[in-house]
């Protein structure tokens, strides 16, 4: 009965979804407020359906109610009840019904918290939202229902949860990325609002930029899980594989990037209007597109769900309508004058085109990349594989232009600003960042040049950073003013660009100090690596809730000083009988310590085992985490909350804000 | 008016994408068939991994076996190889092609990771891939005893791709070659 109380309501929801779709924009038409007004009630409605039919779907996978073919195909009754929830998102037709519920959910949030827009423009917003909804809607219910039954004659237990779903990071991986991906819906939906309404100006910059934030924090939470899952799960120590199903993540993250500085320009000066449109169409799309790739089935990748080319089909005649019709009404509707605001070269304008030249050819060339293949075998040119070396020959160089910029950034001003002042301010800043990036590497024999270049611009960043917030705090008379003016902001911008110069000193030295040994052991042996000493104790038989495994245990010690007990196994899942390795990590801020166990090596009980050394590879991570907490910070700022600012903000405010 | 065009570019460049996404759908690679079904072997002279001798296409004559085409740059090649093993450890004769890789690091890879293969034949350039039409890594190709290909499977072969579609077919092809 409740499956068929889940699918109901979700069809209950496709209604709704269509109602909100067409007669609030009827109104907007025809400036029938009472049609318009129906808008936020709708959305509200539609979470309320889309929530009955989640946790419908949620019970069912709670009760093993293996009558459900999804929950007999993706479940097992031995599974633990955690991963049994999140079991419902670990295939194509829940994680259907999670997007949807999350599309739902950003609905109404934009219903509640953007009440105090022009009734016009809200109407819109919402409409085009339900319009999205209205697609993943029908697209779950004719090609992916999630509710179908295996009657009579359901199976007695399930086929399991792939077991490399089966951990902690990958029960909230999915719902964060989902937030980001969809979360661009609100920025592409405020977008076609305004192309809609022919007005595009700051205002609608100023409505989008709290959402388009909030979203791509969450994206970058999103991603760094999948980036930090690869590395513990997998079990061979990767973190970045630049993957189709990754990149299709990382893409929008990309463009998303851009449109958050683009929009600071739009909001502050006026600038780049069609432009930042352009790029709110652009980071919804390509969430889109991320869609497709992933379910379609036209790239293969570890990640992908079960694919089938109808539902491909579907996928790509949807991005058709929405990517196409939405920018057809950019051709057709953006300002085709070229703005009639000024500015210098040298100005913070022209530093965040530059951000924004950087992370468009970003996107592009991992677009290609991930395309290139299908291109060529379009084309009927044979097969291809694209690599990481094509990735990162192309990415590198293209950080490297970047971060010198970035540090500019922040301590330039709008329209117009001079070199010579640059030079006053960064002078010292410059000096310092040469000297940490030709002293700190010394602290790790042997002195590596990429680490070296790494840790320069990465100071440069955060040094030119600090100088402006000291600039800040003591030209203003009164330490209390100076504190004033560091708004939530700049403070989240200061917190984001932190954290990417964390990111890249972690990915670099992570990248260049590894270290990794692959060789057989048994027990009683030991091997040092990087001054740990590793000694392989024993080898035990572990029995989990759902799993058989092999476990060895590892004492690590440094100097005669025990550094950490690791226990690595080797798992076989009893329902699938698959064998997965889960990777014993000895975490810390300046280094990892990471065993895997490969196979047995003979009768005598060696094992070939994998040993790393993996220094500041947290430091990654945490560097998304910053960039995330930043965004989120920066949403706080109070003149999101003001219904009526002057149009190019006042001055105390247009100084920063990037 | 070459203001207004300019605003067409975007819609432009986004429709020819739609159209290569809409061949890439016809040319679902697991659903494709290769061109060699039911043709020999492409011809192929190359070095074996490991080992001082080359291979031909005769090496591989004799038995129903599996080509599995492999590189240890490729992330699903590792979610296969366990199984891959299963499948040795049965008996199933399993033939690699080390796809356009490093000698060395495949040799790590085998020695680290155990080996299900009778041989590897080493395609350093993709040359033979090219002639099977290896769309990327791992592809599977079932082979008669006479070096005919009969199946061809993308992607990773698991105990669901083995069950459902590999051994019934090589069952078949198994008791065919041994009946007459």
């Amino acid at each position: 009965m409740i499956p068929e109380i889940g699918h109901f309501a979700l069809i209950i929801a496709l209604c709704l979804a269509l109602i909100l779709a067409l007669v609030p924009a009827w109104g907007a038409w025809r400036g029938n407020r009472v049609a318009m007004a129906l808008a936020p009630s709708l959305a509200i409605g539609l979470l309320v359906f889309i929530g009955i039919s989640f946790s419908c779907l949620s019970v069912a996978f709670l009760q093993d109610d293996f009558s459900v073919k999804l929950v007999a195909s993706h479940s097992n009754s031995l599974l633990p009840p955690i991963y049994k929830f999140s079991a419902v998102w670990g295939n194509h037709e829940g994680s259907l019904v999670l997007w949807a519920l999350i599309l739902s959910l950003w609905t109404a949030a934009v219903a509640v918290f953007s009440s105090q827009l022009p009734l016009l423009v809200l109407s819109r917003v919402l409409a085009v939202m339900g319009a999205i909804a209205v697609g993943f809607l029908s697209f779950s219910l004719l090609t992916s229902n999630p509710f179908a039954r295996t009657l009579p004659g359901a199976p007695a237990d399930g086929s399991d949860l792939n077991p490399l779903l089966q951990d902690p990071g990958l029960i909230i991986h999915p719902p964060l990325l989902y937030m980001g991906y969809v979360g661009f819906s609100v920025a592409f939906s405020f977008a076609i609002a305004a192309l809609l309404g022919g007005r595009l100006d700051a205002s609608w910059a100023r409505w989008s930029r709290p959402w388009t934030n909030i979203a791509w924090a969450f994206l970058s939470l999103g991603i760094m899980l999948g980036s930090w899952w690869a590395y513990y799960e997998l079990g061979w120590g990767g973190w970045w594989f630049w993957d189709p199903v990754e990149n299709a993540s990382f893409m929008p993250w990309l463009a998303g990037t851009a449109l958050i500085h683009s929009l600071a320009a739009t909001e502050k000066r006026g600038l780049f209007k069609s432009w930042t449109v352009l790029l709110a169409i652009f980071a919804f799309s390509l969430s889109l597109l991320g869609t497709f790739l992933v379910r379609s089935g036209v790239l293969t990748s570890v990640h992908a769900f079960a694919t089938d080319p109808a539902r491909g089909m579907f996928i790509l005649v949807f991005l058709a309508i929405v990517v196409g019709g939405s920018l057809t009404l950019y051709a057709v509707r953006a300002p085709a004058v070229s703005s009639r605001v000024t500015f210098a070269w040298v100005s913070r304008e022209s530093l965040l085109l530059c951000n924004n030249v950087v992370f468009l050819v970003a996107v592009l060339t991992v677009l290609f990349g991930t395309l290139f293949p299908l291109i060529v075998d379009a084309l009927g040119q044979g097969k291809v594989s694209v690599g990481p070396p094509y990735f990162n020959a192309v990415f590198v160089p293209l950080m490297a232009l970047l971060i010198p910029v970035m540090g500019l950034g922040p301590v330039s001003r709008w329209k117009s600003d001079a070199v010579s002042r640059w030079r006053h301010e960064l002078a010292i800043p410059a000096v310092l960042a040469v000297l940490c990036g030709v002293t700190l590497p010394l602290l790790h024999a042997p002195y590596n040049v990429w680490v070296a270049l790494a840790v320069l611009l990465s100071s440069w960043l955060v040094l030119g950073l600090a100088r402006d917030v000291w600039q800040r705090l003591r030209s203003r008379p009164g330490v209390a003013r100076g504190r004033g003016r560091l708004t939530p902001g700049y403070i989240g911008m200061l917190i984001a660009h932190l954290g990417f110069a964390t990111s890249v000193i972690g990915i670099v030295a992570t990248s260049q100090y590894s270290i990794e040994h692959d060789l057989k052991m048994s027990p009683g042996e030991s091997q040092v690596l990087a001054g740990y000493e590793f000694r392989f104790v024993a080898l035990t038989q572990v029995r989990g809730a759902n799993f058989l495994a092999d476990e060895a245990r590892f004492e690590v010690t440094r100097d005669g000083v025990s550094v950490a007990a690791m226990t690595p196994q080797k798992r076989r899942y009893l329902a699938s009988g698959q064998v997965m390795t889960e990777a014993a990590i000895d975490a810390g801020l300046f280094r990892d310590l990471y065993v895997a166990m490969g196979e047995p090596v003979g009768d005598s009980g060696a094992w070939a085992m994998r040993l790393h050394y993996k220094p500041l590879v947290r430091w990654m991570w945490l560097g998304a985490i910053l960039m995330a907490v930043g965004a989120f910070t920066a949403v706080l700022d109070q003149r999101y909350r003001r219904h009526r600012a002057p149009v190019h903000g006042s001055s105390e405010v247009a100084l920063h804000g990037a | 008016m070459g203001h207004r065009l300019k605003l067409f570019l975007p819609l432009i460049l986004f429709t020819l994408l739609a159209i290569t996404l809409f061949r890439g759908l016809s040319l679902d690679p697991s659903e494709m068939p290769s061109a060699l079904i039911d043709r020999p072997l492409p011809a192929f002279s190359l070095p074996a991994l490991g080992q001082a001798r080359t291979l031909t296409e005769v090496d591989v004559l004799g038995q129903v076996a599996l080509l599995n085409v492999w590189a240890t740059w490729c992330v699903s090649c590792r979610v296969e190889h366990p199984y891959l093993k299963q499948l040795a450890d049965q008996g199933i004769p399993i033939f690699g092609i080390n796809y356009k890789d490093d000698d060395a690091a495949a040799q790590r890879w085998l020695d680290e990771l155990g080996n299900p293969y009778r041989f590897n034949i080493a395609d350093r350039e993709g040359s033979l891939g090219l002639d099977l039409g290896v769309y990327g890594a791992p592809e599977t190709y079932l082979l008669d005893a006479k070096g005919v290909v009969r199946y061809r499977h993308v992607g990773v072969v698991d105990e669901n791709v083995w069950r459902t579609v590999l051994e019934p077919l090589y069952r078949e092809l198994t008791t065919q070659g041994s009946a007459p």
